[in-house]
Order: structure tokens, then C-alpha cells, then sequence
């Protein structure tokens, strides 16, 4: 029995799906990476849902299979909207988790604890107006046309590094200092609070 | 193809005619070479940035128009050719890219999703780079054919003739960005980024 | 299941030790970057508007001399909010923007969508539906893979290859054209069957383009795999183990060139896959060379399967018989009540999927391309996630890159076979 799970279904492809509890995450899937008989070691997907029904919890979907036994499994982590929006990173686990957690923290806003470099991928990292994927955000975003044109232009991805190139940049010297200021301080640049 | 000087006019210049016959043969040599040398920037993001190679392969070959040699160093470029759909976050890029390009220099948008952002009427998508930088010629398609593509580029040739060292007007100007970083002003960037006919109704998720 | 194992040997012409012309063997490079030169690491920018980085991707790369100590790629600027954008569509409108995710082979994401879509409403497609989009998967891989060999052969300097390439590719997209209407976005399929059937000729011409593709495919092969150009550039660079290609969750020719025989068309066949007879190709030492030799196999052994299939296309069909799901035929909408009904629901309202989800993967000439589809009964999905195996494919790039020489990075760039549209989406 796979640990802190609490209750299976089985979904249109015919598929097994376990929903596990948030706190027991961590501790499931390193059970069912590492016990034999169980082997899951290839991580295929890591995503998140959220339904239009607001009543219903957002989940973080995991898609994990065995190559030798041929199995797939599908794994869920329910999370109530108005709690706290973070569980565990499988990082540790399967390395393939890297990416595919940054871009649910980008898209939907939860947070994966013990992700080393959990910073945004896909939109830049100082991006204003949300987290694009959740149903509270309307599909052509929160501003005005000029005023994302405007945003857009003043962002200067290239700015904003992740620690690993600031600190490389400071060993070289080459860091300004406001930069090396943030590097000091350990933060990666001012990101702006995004609207409720 | 009625040559464009023919019909030039000469107001504003000198009324001599031989200094007019003068400058219509420098016009005429400048912007032919010009024309038949243009060395494309490609900036080439999706699905028109595979046309764009198709039409540089072997069947299409854009290399019979003067364009053997892609610059991919902007220094070295005579027109950036915007292949593909632009999100927000590559705005900067190609701004950038632009303001590093050498006058004289020209864009042409190729495909819908340069000209007007395309299929893609969202959070993160450029509704036209034009928005961005001034573009001279619109390729519609999407993609388009390589076909397409040649008749933009041939498009351009007609403009290039068409333009003059001495007329102050037709000259190539730089346009660059206010200080809110806007090259136009936000009421036009708003009303050619709204959708219009049919694409009104597609916002509804459900 | 049987192994052809294929060993190659090569060598450069040279001369011996006595000063006579020998073939000299070929080894897999040995020479370490130069240790501890002192000086400071370099910080380099890479794209995002680069020619070698296929598509505009930024490589953060810190350099030792030149030896890339570590590689820090930067995606998302080609972010088009496709999964987004699903949630305000029907599946069918779904169709045009999966040709643009990886548009390299437009068709099998067409495919792959479709088998979620019909997954999840519970719909058997027809036998000739079946074969048909084999084909569609299979012309896919080969125009997939032909830009791939053509792009990184200009990467690592052959121009040639690259002509030759999109020369295929060309009479490929005139099938397509002939089929669809459309060379690049061809929007082949739809819910429950495809968008038309393939015209009179189509089939002979797509027997003339299998009888003369593997001489391209040879003359390819002539040029590249024993030069001992492209092998010494190709050779031991950007290895990975299976294990690590397991941990990194790569698929498709990444996986198995690190011999992991992982093929979902062999392990979770769909559309009959089961049925035809090909090899799937696996690697052993999981450099570029051995990604370079799986997708020109690849090539070959889709080639054998376009042959069987066009040779097993049965009559009938395309779509499945449901007015509900398909469109009715015009003369049926204008002429019969219910046919109207059905004709105006659809294309008004779109056809709704029962409550449930499902996920099918699909072997993507780049890797497994999933297709998750979440519904609430709604014709309208309430999510669509791409598994795209190019950005995870990708991830893996820092892991590959240490310790090589700049010149490397740009090899090992151009053979996880990246397309920036699925990356970013």
C-alpha cells in the first residue's frame, strides 16, 4: 500500500490514480521509487489542474512509470485554494522534476519545497500580473495591451540572472552593484507583488 | 514593371534638370543595389522560421534574389525578417536587435502572428511587431508559402526603388523608443491590439 | 525479439609510423581541457538570437578557457500560452494549435491530440483511419528527423546535408499539401477521424517517395557517419548514461541512444503499432554520435513501415459513424432535420466530453509527446498539458555540457533535437 494514500479512482484510459495526502508526498514517492517490487523510476510528467468549479481543490498531478515492470501510475496532491499553495519537491528523487516544477510554480503559483532554483521559466522572472494558468486569470492577462508592450520592454530578462550566474559573474568581478548587493542579500530581483 | 522614379516629383529640389537627371541616376544605382543585395537578418521563431529555411533551401531559393548570405549578426544586416510569433518576453530582443541594425535597413513581418499577433490573442503574445519596431512590408500566412514569402521580398525591392538620398521624406529615419519605452503612442497600441469580427467571441471558456 | 547489432569502423586516411599510406583507426577524443589554467571564469551569453541554438533559446554558459564549466539554459521566450489558450476552445479548434507546438511534424501532434480527444469520450476510430494516420506519424518522423540531420550538419559545418535534407522534405510536403491543403500546419485530423481522405494519387506518389528516400538517406550516410570530421566532433561528446537518461526523464532518441530500448510505439502500442514489423534502434554510448546513428536508422525504419502500411490501407471510412461527433455531410445537413441538428450543435456549441481525464503518449519523432486532457463535461477542455518531450529532453543539457569545450556545447545543443515551440508552448 503506497503511504498516505487516500483513496484511488481510475480514469478514462483505464488508468490507476491515487490521490495521496500533502504531507506524505515526500515519503510516498520515495517508497515507490526505491521499493522493489514497486520501481518507478522514470518520471513522465509533473503538471497541476485546476477546475472551473471553485469549490473544487487544485491537484499537482504526477505520471510516473516503471520501465522494467511495464506500469504506469498517477499520482495526486489535493490543495485547497485558500491554503498555502506549496508541497515537496520530488527533485531528490527523479531529476527530470527540475523544469517541468519550476514551470507548474510559473503557471499556477505553487511553491515546491527543497527545489534548489525554483524560479519562473517560461514568462520572465519579474512577470507582474500572476500566475497565468489559474481561472482567475483572464486569457489575454491583467493590463492594458500598451501597458504589457510597455512591461515587456523594461523587463531586460538578460538582468535578472538565478544566484548560480550572479555568483559566477562575482567571482569574475564583473557584477554592478546593485547586483552584487542582491547577491549579498541572497535574492534574485525585485519581483513585484502580483495583483489579487 | 513601370520603373517607381518615373513618376518622382522634384518640388522641394533643385528645378534644374540636369541636377535632376542627376540625382534620379544616383537614386536609381543606390537603391538597385540596394535591392538586389539585401542580406537578411533572420529572426526566425516558429513555425514561419521553417519556411523561411525552406525558402532558402534549394526549391524556393531566395539566393537568385541577392540574398545568398543570411547575416545572422545584426551589424551586418540589411533587413530583419521576423519569422515566427513574438511573445512578450522576446520584445526586448528583437528591439534590441533593430536598434543594433546599420541604416539603412527594413523589416518585413512574415506571417500572421508577426503582423498581428495571429492566432494568438493572449496574456504573452506581441499582438504585431509592429508594436515594437516599424516594418515595411506584411506577409500574410500561416505560414506563408515560400511563394509568399519571395512576393513580400519583391515588395520590398519596389519599395527600396522607390525611395530617394535627396527627398528628406522618403529618407530612412530612425524611430526610436520614448522614454516609457513605446515607439507608439498606448491608445494605438491598444486599438490594433483589440480583436475585431469574429474573434470577439472567443474569450469565453466555457 | 531479435537484435541486429551494427559495428561500424572507422578510420582517417594517414600514414604509419614507417611513412606509408594507412587507415589510421579512429578513437573517441582524449584530450582533457587544460587543468587549472588559473584566470577567471568567463560568464557568455549565448541567443537569445543565435543561429546555432535552433529557435530562440539562451545558454548561460561560464567558461574555463573554453571549457564549459557549467551551462545554465534560459527558455520561455517563445511562450505562447497553447495550454491556456486549449481551455477556451473546442477539442476540434483544439487541432490547428497542436500543428504549431512542434511544427516540425505538425501531423503527429495532430495525431497525438486526437487519440487523447477520443480517449477520453470513449471513440474507436476506423481501420483506415488507423493506417492513415501511421502514415501521418511516420511522414512526420521523417521530416522531423530531416531538419534535424540538416540543421546540425550546418552546426558542425556540412552544408550539403542540409540541401539534400529539406529536398526530402519537400516531396514530403507535397504530400502533405495534397492531403491537407497545407504544407506546415496541416491540421490533419479531427475527433473521431481526420479532416479528409488522401486524393487518387497520393499513394503511388507516396510508393515513388519510399523507393527513392534511401538513397538520399545513403548518400547522407556516405558523407557524414565515417568522416572523420563529423566523428571526431561527434564522438564521446555529450554522454549520458541510462541511468541518468532514466533520472532526467529523456524519451526518444536521447533515451535510447543511452541504450534504454524504450519505444512507445513498441511498449504501449497504439494504432496498430503492433502489427508492423520494424526495429526500434538503441544506442550505446549515449553521445551525439550514437543520437546521430538511432535517428538516421530511424529514418530507414520508417521508411519500412510507410511501405507496409501503404501497402495494408484498407477501404472504407475515415470517420467514425457518430453524428453526434463527426460532421454531417452538406447535402445531409441541408436536406435532413436531424442532420441540421447535429451539424449546428457541433459546430455552435462543440462536442462535449463526458467528465473524466486521460492521458495518451504518442512516440514524437523528439520523444514521448503525452497529451493530458481534463474535462468537466464541458465542450470545452478544463486542461490540456502538453507533456513536451523537448523541454524535458532539454533540461538534461547542463547535465551533458560539463566539462566539454564550447564547440561541444553547440554539437550537444543541436542533437537533443529541441524545437522551441513545444520547449516554451
Amino acid at each position: 500500500m503506497i503511504p498516505g494514500a487516500l483513496r484511488e479512482e481510475v480514469g478514462r484510459d483505464a488508468e490507476r490514480i491515487v490521490y495521496v495526502a500533502r504531507e506524505r508526498l515526500l515519503e510516498a514517492m520515495t517508497w515507490l521509487k526505491n521499493t522493489p517490487g514497486q520501481e518507478f523510476d522514470y518520471l513522465v510528467d509533473v503538471t497541476a489542474v485546476e477546475y472551473r468549479d471553485r469549490e473544487r481543490p487544485l491537484e499537482v498531478v504526477y505520471f510516473l512509470r516503471s520501465l522494467g515492470r511495464k506500469v504506469d501510475l498517477r499520482l495526486k496532491v489535493e490543495l485547497n485554494a485558500s491554503d498555502e499553495l506549496a508541497v515537496d519537491s520530488v527533485w531528490g528523487l527523479w531529476r527530470g522534476a527540475d523544469w517541468l516544477e519550476r514551470e507548474v510554480f510559473d503557471m499556477f503559483g505553487i511553491t515546491f519545497r527543497g527545489h534548489p532554483d525554483l524560479r519562473r521559466i517560461l514568462m520572465w522572472e519579474t512577470y507582474a500580473e500572476g500566475y497565468p494558468l489559474r481561472k482567475n486569470f483572464p486569457l489575454r492577462g491583467r493590463s492594458a495591451r500598451a501597458e504589457q508592450v510597455r512591461q515587456a520592454l523594461n523587463a531586460n530578462p538578460e538582468a535578472h540572472y538565478s544566484l548560480e550566474e550572479l555568483s559566477i559573474a562575482e567571482a569574475a568581478g564583473d557584477l554592478p552593484d546593485d547586483m552584487r548587493e542582491r547577491l549579498r542579500r541572497g535574492e534574485r530581483g525585485v519581483i513585484p507583488e502580483p495583483p489579487a | 514593371m513601370k520603373r517607381v522614379g518615373e513618376t518622382k516629383e522634384i518640388s522641394g529640389q533643385s528645378p534644374n534638370y540636369l541636377v535632376a537627371k542627376f540625382q534620379n541616376l544616383v537614386d536609381w544605382a543606390v537603391n538597385s543595389s540596394r535591392a538586389n543585395s539585401l542580406w537578411p537578418m533572420p529572426f526566425g521563431t516558429a513555425c514561419c522560421a521553417i519556411e523561411f529555411m525552406a525558402t532558402a533551401a534549394s526549391r524556393f531559393d531566395f539566393a537568385r534574389f541577392g540574398m545568398e548570405r543570411q547575416a545572422f549578426s545584426p551589424r551586418q544586416a540589411d533587413v530583419l525578417i521576423c519569422a515566427g510569433r513574438l511573445p512578450f518576453k522576446l520584445a526586448p530582443v528583437i528591439r534590441r536587435i533593430y536598434d543594433q541594425m546599420p541604416q539603412p535597413k527594413w523589416v518585413i513581418s512574415m506571417g500572421a502572428c508577426a503582423s498581428t499577433g495571429g492566432i494568438f490573442d493572449n496574456y504573452s503574445m506581441v499582438q504585431g511587431i509592429d508594436t515594437i519596431v516599424p516594418v515595411d512590408v506584411y506577409v500574410p500566412g500561416c505560414p506563408p508559402r515560400p511563394e509568399g514569402l519571395l512576393y513580400g521580398i519583391l515588395l520590398l525591392h519596389k519599395k527600396i526603388k522607390g525611395e530617394s538620398l535627396f527627398d528628406a521624406v522618403r529618407r530612412r529615419d530612425e524611430q526610436p523608443l520614448d522614454e516609457k519605452g513605446l515607439r507608439l503612442s498606448p491608445e494605438t497600441i491598444d486599438e490594433i491590439s483589440e480583436p475585431f469580427g469574429n474573434s470577439v467571441h472567443q474569450f469565453r471558456s466555457s | 525479439m531479435s537484435k541486429r547489432t551494427v559495428e561500424l569502423e572507422l578510420a582517417t586516411p594517414g600514414v604509419d609510423a614507417q611513412g606509408r599510406p594507412a587507415r589510421v583507426p579512429l578513437t573517441a577524443p582524449a584530450a582533457p581541457a587544460e587543468p587549472g589554467m588559473g584566470g577567471e571564469h568567463l560568464l557568455m551569453n549565448l541567443g537569445p538570437q543565435h543561429p546555432a541554438t535552433h529557435g530562440v533559446l539562451r545558454l548561460v554558459v561560464e567558461l574555463d578557457g573554453e571549457t564549459v564549466v557549467r551551462c545554465i539554459p534560459h527558455i520561455g521566450y517563445l511562450h505562447s500560452g497553447f495550454e491556456k489558450l486549449g481551455e477556451y476552445r473546442h477539442y476540434n479548434q483544439i487541432i490547428p494549435l497542436t500543428d504549431r507546438t512542434d511544427y516540425l511534424s505538425p501531423m503527429a501532434n495532430n495525431v497525438g491530440f486526437a487519440l487523447a480527444t477520443e480517449k477520453l469520450m470513449g471513440i474507436e476510430i476506423t481501420p483506415r483511419c488507423t493506417v492513415l494516420r501511421v502514415i501521418a506519424c511516420e511522414m512526420s518522423r521523417i521530416i522531423s528527423h530531416m531538419v534535424w540531420l540538416g540543421t546540425t550538419s550546418i552546426d558542425l559545418g556540412a552544408f550539403t546535408p542540409f540541401l539534400w535534407a529539406f529536398q526530402e522534405r519537400e516531396r514530403i510536403y507535397d504530400l502533405q499539401e495534397m492531403w491537407t491543403g497545407a504544407r506546415l500546419t496541416t491540421s490533419l485530423t479531427r475527433v473521431g477521424g481526420l479532416m479528409a481522405d488522401i486524393p487518387d494519387n497520393f499513394e503511388d506518389k507516396l510508393r515513388e517517395f519510399t523507393r527513392t528516400f534511401p538513397k538520399t538517406l545513403g548518400e547522407i550516410d556516405r558523407v557524414l557517419t565515417r568522416n572523420a570530421v563529423w566523428a571526431g566532433r561527434t564522438q564521446g561528446v555529450g554522454a549520458l548514461t541510462a541511468a541518468e537518461a532514466i533520472n532526467h526523464s529523456l524519451s526518444g532518441p536521447m533515451l535510447r541512444a543511452s541504450g534504454v530500448p524504450y519505444d512507445v510505439r513498441k511498449d504501449k502500442p497504439y494504432l496498430g503499432y503492433e502489427t508492423y514489423d520494424f526495429d526500434v534502434v538503441v544506442g550505446e554510448h549515449g553521445d551525439v554520435f550514437d543520437r546521430y546513428l538511432v535517428r538516421l536508422e530511424e529514418c530507414h525504419q520508417s521508411n519500412r513501415i510507410l511501405q507496409q502500411a501503404v501497402e495494408r490501407l484498407p477501404d472504407g471510412p475515415i470517420n467514425v459513424d457518430d453524428p453526434r461527433v463527426i460532421l454531417p455531410s452538406k447535402t445531409a445537413a441541408m436536406s435532413d432535420m436531424e442532420a441540421m441538428i447535429f451539424h449546428f450543435k457541433q459546430v455552435m456549441e462543440g462536442v462535449k466530453a463526458p467528465v473524466g481525464e486521460a492521458y495518451v503518449g504518442i512516440e514524437n519523432p523528439k520523444g514521448e509527446l503525452g497529451t493530458y486532457l481534463v474535462s468537466d463535461g464541458t465542450a470545452k477542455p478544463v486542461r490540456w498539458r502538453i507533456r513536451p518531450p523537448s523541454f524535458i529532453n532539454l533540461s538534461a543539457l547542463p547535465k551533458m555540457a560539463e566539462g566539454h569545450l564550447l564547440s561541444d556545447l553547440i554539437a550537444i545543443n543541436a542533437s537533443v533535437d529541441i524545437v522551441m515551440g513545444e520547449v516554451d508552448r
